[in-house]
């Protein structure tokens, strides 16, 4: 089968890279393929409530590298969507229990059962993140429209190329089209320009995915959300369709969305 | 206070527009990891030695970093004296 190995990373804390793993994981998994997520951010575990999987954890990925188990004990299953397993991290140790060694010869153990390894790296430039993009085939890059989370951006993509990891892809999250409109926040293209690398998603602001976290019921499987139908599209960019971009003047605004409720009666 | 601006043309720049330059400007020092104070270094060595050369007015000499794309330069604005056969 011959599994992609990719990498969700930041930088910056915060700016949603479990949000992003969680939900593709479930948007490649709708589309029919075997996924499995991994938590990378030893001794801060939150993938697992992420997709609300928190109460099935019997392992973690240090039992599997450290042998107290197999991998496929380790694995829970996601029984909402067909073919997606998660791979939760250790709560009560630190990023030191795995080296990037161990992390190679996990994936390489989980390529042939699947075609996507979907890894959730912490945030920071420390071994935590050098674990997460040892194995990794491609790396996407999570970012806000704002100075410090693009600033650190730059920083994980020198990072990913010195590594020859690269060319990593972007995701933008939290845009709020409201904002951009008025001149207070970076767009989509001042973001590509600086960062020079290719866009792979652009992931509004929504309350729904607040939401969604709260519920641990990841939005992707919500089908009628703009910010889910964001996911779904990069799942589908991973696969290699060409799906245009979200045009966000087209997301309305309250007043727009009242305006056209009245109209429509 | 857009109706003010307008009247008098005046323009402040967006937020947006701040962020994208001190993006600019921060990254361009991150990418070469170059200092403010590397950056003074280089300005005083490199008035020494065009100095040496020909007469520069020192107070004038600015180094200063812009980018393009993504690309980082280094520039040196040096202005000479005694331009225009205004040397002795
Ligand atoms: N597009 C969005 N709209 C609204 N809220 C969001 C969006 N993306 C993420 N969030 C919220 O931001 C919070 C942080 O997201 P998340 O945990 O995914 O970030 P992270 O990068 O994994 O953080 P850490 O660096 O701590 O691992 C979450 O509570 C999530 O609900
Ligand atoms: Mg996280």
């Amino acid at each position: 089968m011959a599994a992609m190995v990719i990498t969700i990373t930041s930088g910056k804390g915060g700016v949603g890279k479990t949000t992003a793993t969680a939900n593709l994981g479930v948007a490649l998994a709708l589309l029919g393929k075997r996924v499995v997520v991994v938590d990378s951010d030893i001794g801060l575990r939150n993938l697992d409530v992420a997709m609300g999987l928190e109460n099935r954890i019997v392992y973690d990925i240090v039992d599997v590298t450290e042998g107290y188990c197999r991998l496929r004990q380790a694995l829970i299953r996601d029984k909402r969507v067909s073919e997606l397993y998660l791979l939760p991290a250790a709560q009560t140790r630190d990023k030191t229990a795995v080296s990037p060694e161990d992390m190679v010869r996990l994936c390489d153990q989980m390529r042939d059962d699947f075609n996507f390894v979907l890894i959730d790296s912490p945030a920071g430039i420390e071994q935590g993140f050098r674990n997460a993009i040892a194995p990794a085939d491609e790396v996407l890059i999570v970012t806000t429209p704002e100075v410090p989370a693009v600033r650190d951006a730059d920083r994980i993509i020198g990072l990913i190329e010195a590594e020859e990891k690269g060319p990593a892809s972007l995701i933008i999250n939290r845009l709020k089209p409201e904002m951009v409109r008025y001149g207070n926040m970076l767009t989509t293209a001042d973001v590509i320009e600086i960062l020079a690398i290719d866009l792979i998603g652009i992931i509004p602001e929504d309350e729904a995915i607040i939401v969604s976290m709260n519920k641990g019921i990841p939005i992707a499987l919500d089908d009628a959300n703009r910010a889910s139908l964001a996911f779904h599209n990069i799942a589908r960019r991973l696969l290699g369709e060409e799906v245009p971009f979200l045009d966000i003047r087209e997301m309305p605004n309250l007043i727009e969305r009242f305006v056209r409720f009245i109209r429509q009666g | 206070m857009r109706i003010l601006d307008w009247l008098f043309g005046q323009r402040r720049p967006s937020s947006r527009e701040i962020a994208k330059e001190r993006l600019q400007l921060v990254l361009a020092y991150d990418r070469v990891k170059i200092s403010p104070q590397l950056l003074e270094t280089l300005k005083d060595e490199l008035i020494a030695v065009i100095s040496r050369h020909v007469e520069i007015d020192r107070e004038g000499v600015e180094v200063t970093f812009t980018r393009v794309k993504s690309r980082s330069r280094l520039i040196a604005d040096i202005p000479l004296l005694g331009a225009r056969g205004q040397r002795k």
